[in-house]
């Protein structure tokens, strides 16, 4: 069957308990996605800090989704992978993710760099679910690109298409 | 004659009675009888989204291109002359088919340039220098309104919120009554200013049948063009446009057993001949000077550039091949199809049914959702077992945020599906309920 290799154990699981899920007060930057095929949406905030050395860290990503297992899912993993990380490092996993996902099964991920993440190289077979997998991911690149350039003002996006 | 009429008038499956031989007539769809993912059947429900062709639509196609393949309305040479009388021919067929004149019979792309075709024209003349005429029949404006549904398919929505921006004019609608699944027709937006009256003939997410005669009534009291999208009843059941009494209806080949990239846009002959048109270019000109030009009359005024070819010949193949099973059987071969998925769904539990519940007043789209399974997960499952269903909001979302869902699973039929193809879709939602753990 199919069906596991794309609903993978560590997807089913982060999809009935998701990290990080809610809305939380502070942050630095919100972004609203909407995936206009099928209109599934997320709100994701993005809290920023900096470290000692001075470098911006990610403090917290909050979220309200209204999706499919996958979008729920990989807007889960986004925040273990993520939160914690420097800025720099979460934009080199986003870039990792997004290429496994949209590599059509092409590319063997690398578990050191996405972790939790490679359970969704499955989902890259899939073309119509790519921005699925994607919808999260997206709206923290752009909350994100806004608390950095400090226009953290919504505009609804469609980042995902 | 030649030999496209032994393509499109081989027998078809079906006898006497008013049932369909189905086995007989899926011979006739190469795609039907394929795999998909791990070898299984292909299931396809999917044909509100398009339908698949039978050999006697792309034996037209192959035998017009192979034959009779000439830029039509502009050789002198006999192969001309010949694409020409095929092109024609399929206008008049196709025509016949809904109860048109063929002169009622615009070619277009598909439904949605229909209606943007007249969106469009109506938008030409409201602007600019314009014959007074015209423009009183045609023209909106600041203070005009444009009425029409919330359960219509984006393609004949956002035509209208665009035609309302470019010219001021206001868009209305009606609601919808979530709980019947029906238009609630006393929400009724139509005054004495609504300038277009545009609606769905069947929603292509519910099933629901408009009541045509009502709506075209309220319409012709307040002196407003009526707009039928018919892209989904004309496939499924006799449709006959000059006794529905519509100013103008849009439909599509590729939904109908035909090609795509044609379709049609009706128009009563007397409002053809007194509107604008909207694309302009070559075949659609009477006289043209360096200072100006005159268009030519209905349909050719509407057909700027060389038309689609081999595909208006497909789809009047497809009208040929639905004319021989004969619609009426259609409409009740989908009818049973419909009550089956209807009954069998109503016995999972924690599936709830967007749209009528009964076969009355309703086709053969069923849009549903599993309690605690989204759409997507739902469709996967069923992809999975090899049934193609539909996921997300099928290009209505208006209606889906009326719902308050984000995404339906929609099951639609075509006259090729069976009893067997609907209890593989149930079976595959129990199965989904089962995966995702729930129940
Ligand atoms: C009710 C309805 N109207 C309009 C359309 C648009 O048809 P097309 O995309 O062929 O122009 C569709 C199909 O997608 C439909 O179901």
């Amino acid at each position: 069957m199919q069906l596991n290799q794309m609903y993978q154990e560590i997807i089913l699981d982060h999809y009935r308990n998701p990290h990080g899920a809610g809305l939380r007060e502070p942050f630095d930057a919100e972004s609203f996605q909407v995936n206009p095929t099928c209109g599934d949406e997320v709100t994701l905030r993005v809290a920023l800090k900096r470290d000692d050395a001075g470098v911006q860290v990610v403090a917290d990503i909050s979220y309200d989704a209204l999706g499919c297992s996958i979008s729920q899912a990989a807007t889960s993993v986004l925040t273990d992978l993520v939160v914690g990380r420097t800025v720099d490092e979460s934009m080199t996993i986003l870039d990792a993710f997004k290429e496994m996902v949209q590599s059509r099964g092409t590319i063997e991920p690398d578990e050191d760099v996405l972790g939790d993440g490679i359970a969704f190289a499955g989902v890259a077979r899939y073309p119509a679910r790519v921005k699925c997998a994607l919808l999260g991911w997206m709206a923290y690149q752009d909350a994100t690109a806004r608390a950095m350039s400090g226009s953290p003002s919504e505009a609804s996006g469609n980042g995902a298409s | 004659m030649t030999s496209l009429d032994h393509a499109v008038h081989r027998t078809i499956g079906g006898t006497a009675d008013t049932t369909v031989d189905t086995a007989k007539l899926r011979a006739d769809f190469p795609l039907l009888s394929r795999t998909v993912r791990d070898n299984r059947p292909l299931v396809y429900l999917d044909s509100g989204a398009t339908s698949q062709r039978p050999r006697q639509v792309l034996d037209a196609e192959r035998a017009f291109l192979e034959q009779h393949n000439a830029a039509v309305h502009r050789g002198a040479h006999q192969i001309a002359e010949e694409a020409t009388d095929a092109y024609e021919s399929a206008r008049a067929r196709i025509a016949a088919f809904v109860g048109a004149e063929p002169g009622e019979v615009v070619f277009t792309k598909n439904a949605t340039e229909g209606i943007n075709l007249v969106a469009y024209a109506l938008g030409n003349a409201s602007i600019g220098d314009v014959d007074a005429e015209v423009a009183a029949r045609f023209a909106v404006g600041p203070g005009d309104e444009i009425v029409v549904t919330e359960m219509e398919h984006h393609a004949n929505l956002v035509p209208w919120q665009e035609l309302c921006r470019r010219t001021g004019a206001t868009l209305r609608w009606f609601a919808v009554d979530t709980a019947a699944g029906r238009l609630d027709l006393g929400s009724d937006p139509i005054t004495e200013r609504t300038k277009v009256v545009a609606f769905t003939h069947q929603s292509n997410v519910l099933g629901t049948v408009n009541p045509v005669d009502e709506l075209v009534a309220r319409a012709r009291a307040v002196g407003a063009l009526t707009v039928l999208d018919s892209c989904q009843s004309v496939p499924h059941a006799p449709v006959n446009l000059s006794t529905l009494g519509v100013d103008y209806a849009v439909f599509s080949g590729h939904k109908m057993l035909g090609p795509s990239g044609v379709g049609v846009l009706y128009g009563r002959e007397e409002l053809l001949a007194a509107m604008p048109p909207f694309l302009t270019g070559g075949s659609m000109i009477e006289l043209v000077r360096m200072e100006g030009s005159t268009y030519a009359p209905p349909p050719q005024r509407f057909e700027a550039g060389v038309p689609m070819t081999s595909q208006a010949v497909g789809l009047a193949a497809a009208v040929d091949y639905l004319s021989t099973i004969g619609m009426d059987r259609v409409a009740a071969h989908e009818r049973m199809l419909t009550e089956a998925a209807l009954t069998g769904l109503a016995q999972v539990p924690g599936v709830r049914v967007i749209g009528p519940t009964s076969t009355e007043d309703r086709g053969g789209a069923v849009s549903f959702l599993v309690d605690e399974v989204h759409a997507h997960d739902v469709g996967q499952v069923l992809d999975d077992r090899g049934v193609a269903v539909r996921v997300g909001h099928h290009c209505a979302w208006p209606l889906h945020r009326r719902y308050e869902v984000a995404a339906t699973v929609r099951a639609s039929f075509a006259v090729y599906n069976t009893l067997d193809e609907v209890a593989a879709l149930i079976d595959g939602v129990h199965a989904a309920r089962s995966f995702f753990g729930v129940g």
